[in-house]
């Protein structure tokens, strides 16, 4: 598969929260602002690429060789976990700014489904290293867009009269559907 | 309650270790139990699949038979399934082929051929086409015009491309998909043959 | 049964469901609930691994120091999870094929983590178990609803039972992605009608 062709289908054909259905719960839990959802965005998108790298490297250095891929759950969620520790410590004494801007994201990203499904996907899909930071950067891009567009749609959501049944989850899942009809327009573009 | 264990380098250390090694331990025994009844599932599941689209009968395993070749470039694989008689004659052989170009993306069918290319069935393993439109490609309405046409001998593509197959209305690209997978599955056939 | 379990096990089925309620879990949720069976399923399995984890960690959780809390129970609830995906894989061959990475997911499902560290590290192994049992029954009743909604307006059948003839058209896009948003939607309307109504 082409470098294109993986960005387009990742970022509009096969939209990882909005047809995948991965990154749920940060995609409805951190989009009431336009600029939150982007600070998450931008933080899905480092945390992403990194641990791709480096669940890559682990599973074709380290679980491959020694017939130990029964164990990659337990090995990837712990190298993701401790990364984005890590990630955390060191932006603290690196770069106060980046972490003031990404800071608060980070610890939600453990629980984010999007940074474990990718590194599986990339090893079920059998890309190698580059096609894989590609596919991570590009399925980031595409959950940064969506949480970026699904944002704005709530800031002006948020000027509307609901009855009080529909306010909250069931608005933010109606606006949800809605978005990912608008992307289903994407569907068979590879062709 | 008891107190609680204090957070010192050591003890992290050492909880972390162990609770790591309990994992690993109860891990490898669940998968060594479970390694044999996998393995079993995994064959149960092709022979299921082959048994549906080959003619006839067969008395081999033809799970165990099986040869992997690439058709194209690239690191798609075809599998080819033979299976043979009561004499150990091969009478149709079940190929596992599929093509890139779905509308949803990948599609992975198990296709029955006759020994000369003749098709007898085929069956869709995977697909992500349209619900509705693309998703008829498994229904018998299309494919049953497949059974007893032979890629060799006809024109081998939809009517829309000049060819002999009538395409399901509004999915052309889904009814290609399906064209190009037995293709792809009756060049391998060819192949394997030739090599031999 | 004293008031106390009474209530752990009961918590989670309706009054505080962790789907329609509490918004956990929603990437399988919204992902595998194509059919009532998936969905049931799926929720089967989240039940297992919800019992085994919080059962192991109300076990172990004097022993843990506070700092690598989260650590070690994430390493727990992944190793049941791998423990069920085995299970799956060698028993439900199918179903394994059609829940597919939903199944490894089940680690970073926040329900088990936070039934994990909002109860079964503060409570007895008995009454974690009961907490467990019931917010997973709560979770597969949920799940298995709204895939059954999808799969009847979808494809028209429920439990892979057909009620239409081949070829009737039905609501299919109940059965793609922008449904199981907007059914899901609809079911949590209808339970926030239901409880203001109790009130």
């Amino acid at each position: 598969m082409s470098y294109l062709m993986i960005f387009i289908t990742a970022i509009f054909v096969n939209n990882i929260v909005l047809s995948q259905f991965l990154g749920i719960c940060p995609f409805l839990g951190v989009s009431k602002k336009i600029s939150t959802a982007a600070g998450m965005g931008g933080a899905v998108m480092f945390v992403m690429v990194l641990s791709t790298i480096v669940t890559y490297l682990v599973y074709h250095g380290i679980l491959l060789p020694y017939n130990l891929t029964f164990m990659i759950t337990v090995v990837f969620i712990l190298v993701i976990a401790s990364l984005v520790q890590m990630v955390e410590i060191i932006l603290k004494k690196m770069s106060p700014t980046l972490y003031q801007a990404l800071g608060i994201f980070l610890p939600l990203i453990t629980t984010n489904c999007t940074v474990l499904g990718v590194s599986l996907l990339v090893v079920q899909k059998d890309f190698d290293l580059a096609h894989g930071v590609c596919f991570a950067l590009a399925n980031s891009m595409g959950f940064t867009l969506a949480i970026i567009l699904f944002a704005g749609l709530r800031e002006r959501l948020a000027f509307v009269a609901l009855p009080k049944a529909v306010q909250g989850a069931p608005i933010a899942l109606i606006t949800a559907g809605l978005l990912s009809m608008a992307f289903m327009g994407f569907s068979g573009i590879g062709n | 309650m008891t107190k609680p264990i204090k957070s010192s380098a050591f003890n992290m250390a050492l909880v972390l270790v162990s609770v790591a090694v309990f994992s690993a331990l109860i891990i490898g025994s669940v998968y060594q139990l479970t390694l044999k009844p996998i393995k079993q599932a995994k064959s149960n599941r092709e022979l299921e699949a082959i048994r549906e689209v080959v003619y006839g009968d067969f008395s081999n395993n033809p799970y165990e038979e099986r040869h992997e070749i690439s058709v194209s470039h690239g690191k798609g694989k075809v599998v080819l399934f033979p299976a043979r008689d009561e004499n150990g004659k091969i009478t149709s052989v079940a190929i596992k082929t599929y093509s890139k170009n779905g509308f949803g993306g990948r599609i992975e069918m198990m296709l029955g051929l006759l020994v000369d290319g003749t098709i007898n069935k085929y069956k869709i393993i995977e697909q992500k086409e349209t619900p509705g439109l693309g998703t008829k490609i498994t229904e018998s309405r299309f494919s049953d015009q497949f059974h007893g046409m032979n890629p060799g001998k006809q024109v081998f593509k939809v009517k829309q491309d000049g060819g002999d197959i009538d395409a399901v209305t509004a999915a052309t690209i889904s009814s290609r998909a399906v064209v190009d997978a037995i293709n792809r599955g009756y060049k391998a056939l060819n192949k394997l043959s030739m090599g031999k | 049964m004293n008031n106390t379990s009474y209530e752990n096990l009961t918590r989670g089925i309706i009054r505080e469901n962790p789907t329609f309620v509490m918004l956990l879990g929603m990437c399988p949720t919204l992902g595998v609930t194509t059919s009532s069976l998936n969905g049931l399923g799926m929720g089967i399995a989240t039940l297992f691994v919800l019992i085994l984890s919080n059962c192991a960690i109300s076990l172990v959780k004097d022993l843990i120091p506070n700092k690598v809390r989260i650590p070690c129970f994430i390493v727990i609830a992944a190793t049941f999870v791998t423990v069920v995906d085995l299970l799956m894989a060698a028993y439900f061959p199918n179903l394994h094929a059609t829940l597919g990475i939903f199944i490894p997911l089940i680690v970073v499902n926040c329900l088990i983590l936070g039934r994990a560290e909002a109860f079964a590290s503060k409570n007895t192994v008995f009454q974690s178990a009961l907490d467990a049992l019931g917010m997973g029954i709560g979770f597969t009743l949920a799940l298995t609803l709204l895939g059954l909604i999808r799969e009847l307006l979808g494809s028209g059948s429920a439990f892979g039972y057909s009620f239409v003839e081949e070829g009737t058209e039905t609501m299919l896009m109940f059965i793609m992605p922008p449904g199981a948003f907007l059914a899901l939607a609809g079911l949590i309307v209808l339970v926030n009608q239901l409880r203001g109504a109790d009130k």
